[in-house]
């Protein structure tokens, strides 16, 4: 459990930041920049100590205001990957690694050099100096020396926001296989909402130097307050499935989502798996009749819970498919026309491609435990 | 004009380097601490301290010399206490040319190893604080070997502005043969005796040889140890 309440006043800026998360897992802190996670995560890592409150890692103590307690950056164990790698320009990658493995002191090794030159693919690197590589594999070399050094939690700042968008997809599997292979808790710094939705477990919502909200990403997704930090666009509720039939020739699945079943484009994966998914608002289409001779895959029986403006000009209407929440956006000329009335009984209409680029592969242990 | 062993040229020559060899090796820890104070900390007194680690770049080399005569010459209290408690005379002797040497080069050491110092990213040390590296480990693994350029380069200047040193030698530690007659002085030396005027040449293409290779070396190692750290 990490437990933070802090707060810090910096020129022009004011945090003052609660949250309890769950351990292990990943504790995604999301907002825009600007919003106070950076501050956040060096409180929580000792780079930068609170005005008040305290940080507690699974029970112990790290820092307390009131108390005067404050362990130190170097005794915390906290492995820490900024948003450029860091790396120690005058030493070859292998003296990196072994940098913080070198110094961590009396605590257990937990995982190994060869290790985590296997996990992050480092062994053609290791010779080599820090300017000899590419941003996304120094970027991976710095994920590799954080995690050696043996840290209790680890904190990654924006890691992927100093890389173009292939040299993300060069890194961002890397920490998927990490969070699912590897006990050890990460907090996971981000604005990039589809970051989140393929690696966050807890998620904790920051704005202007404040926790908006926190909980379960599928939670969270529904949080209206949501859509001021990632727009109306992304927008959508997110739901978990377990894939149960998958068709290899066509690129579809058919996924358990709730007490009914939907068909989603998606392909490398097995039947069993457990993903995550989000139906984008603005791809959810609702009708009051049953309807024939579309070629929408999904029309599944819903009910309609809540209506609420957008502040885009359009409604979000929320769904109950079969226990599962679902968000569809749609126009108030529309929502008037069919007369939607939370207690009515709908017609969720989601085409599978619309999930196409939507949907994650969740490791079966890495269910949030919501 | 082949120089025997015992010429003048080479028992200059000789001088000149062991004394600027001895003022580097005195006055470069204090030069790496000095640079780290004015760079890393904050203290009330700091401006004047910075003003008075530069004063001798203004000062002329004589009053320089004179202000170390008056401290510790033979008679000065702390010259006289030294004598005593350590038997150690500086004013007249070659350590004495060394440390005034080492006075007056002592700004050109501080502004290259400080330049160094500010450009190590002090990002670096947070990482390595993250990884477990108290503040002694930090300096010697990261800010020390990141600053080496600089440090370097502070050094063969000193080195070699060393080699040159008149005004302040003269002063404090007197133009001896065979114990303080470095170069320069040697070639004043010349200047002023009637018939010097070989001699003073060769000494003056001497000095100038010297500072060249000097400066030359400076810049390769400079470049080397740049490329060793990967900038």
């Amino acid at each position: 459990m990490l437990e933070v309440s802090v707060s810090k006043q910096l020129t022009g800026f004011r945090l003052d930041a609660t949250f309890t998360a769950p351990t292990p897992g990943v504790i995604a802190l999301f907002g825009r920049s600007g919003s106070g996670k950076s501050t956040l995560t060096n409180i929580i890592c000792g780079l930068l100590a609170p005005d008040a409150g305290a940080v507690r890692l699974d029970g112990e103590l790290l820092s307390d205001a009131r108390a005067g307690i404050a362990v130190p950056v170097e005794r915390r164990r906290i492995g820490y990957v900024f948003q450029e790698p860091r790396l120690f320009p005058h030493l070859s990658v292998t003296a990196n690694l072994r940098y913080g493995e070198r110094r961590r002191r009396s605590a257990p090794s937990v995982i190994a050099f060869d290790e985590v030159v296997g996990l992050l693919a480092l062994a053609r690197l290791l010779e080599r100096k820090p300017w000899q590589l590419s941003g996304g594999e120094r970027q991976r070399v710095a994920l590799g020396r954080a995690l050696l050094s043996q840290p209790r939690l680890l904190l990654l700042d924006e890691p992927l926001a100093s890389l173009d968008v292939a040299r993300r997809e060069e890194v961002l599997p890397y920490l998927v296989a990490l969070r699912d292979r590897l006990s050890i808790p990460m907090v996971y710094v981000s604005h990039q909402f589809e970051e989140v939705l393929r690696l966050a477990t807890h998620l904790v919502l920051l704005e202007g130097g404040r926790v908006l909200a926190e909980g379960a990403v599928e939670e969270l997704s529904l949080y209206p307050e949501l859509q001021s930090i990632i727009g109306p666009d992304l927008m959508g509720a997110v739901v978990e499935g377990l894939v149960t039939r998958v068709n290899t020739d066509t690129g579809s699945a058919e996924l358990a989502v709730g007490a009914g079943a939907l068909q989603v484009s998606l392909r490398d994966v097995a039947p069993g798996a457990r993903v995550r998914l989000q139906l984008l608002a603005r791809d959810v289409i609702l009708a009051t009749q049953p309807v024939q001779g579309l070629s929408v895959r999904n029309a599944l029986a819903s009910t309609v819970i809540a209506i609420s403006d957008d502040d885009f000009g359009a409604v979000l209407v929320r769904v109950d498919v079969g226990g599962a929440i679902v968000l569809a956006r749609i126009t108030q000329d529309a929502c008037r026309a069919l007369r939607l009335r939370p207690g009515d009984a709908v017609w969720t209409l989601v085409k599978a491609v619309s999930t196409r680029g939507h949907t994650f592969t969740l490791a079966a242990d890495s269910r949030s435990p919501s | 004009m082949n120089a025997s062993p015992d010429s003048p040229e080479l028992e200059a020559l000789r001088l000149s380097l062991e004394v600027a060899v001895r003022s580097v090796g005195l006055s470069l820890p204090l030069a790496v601490l000095a640079a780290w104070v004015l760079t890393r900390t904050r203290f009330p007194g700091r401006l004047a301290l910075d003003a008075f680690v530069h004063l001798p770049l203004v000062l002329p080399p004589v009053a320089v010399g004179y202000v170390l005569l008056l401290l510790l010459g033979v008679r000065a209290p702390l010259g006289a206490w030294l004598h005593e408690r350590f038997g150690i005379q500086l004013a007249f002797t070659t350590a004495g040319a060394a440390l005034a040497t080492a006075v007056m080069t002592f700004p050109l050491m501080v502004r290259a190893i400080r330049l160094s110092l500010e450009n190590v990213d002090r990002g670096l040390e947070d990482a390595a604080r993250t990884l477990g590296a108290g503040p002694l480990d930090r300096f010697l693994t990261i800010t020390f070997p990141l600053m080496l350029p600089g440090i370097l380069a502070g050094a063969v200047t000193a080195f070699a502005a060393g080699l040159g040193e008149f005004g302040a030698v003269i002063t404090f530690a007197s133009n001896v043969p065979g114990v303080t007659r470095t170069l320069p002085l040697a070639l004043y030396t010349a200047m002023q005796s009637p018939g010097g005027d070989q001699l003073a040449l060769r000494l003056a293409i001497l000095s100038f040889t010297l500072g060249l290779i000097g400066l030359l070396v400076a810049e390769l190692l400079v470049r080397r140890v740049r490329r060793l750290l990967g900038g």
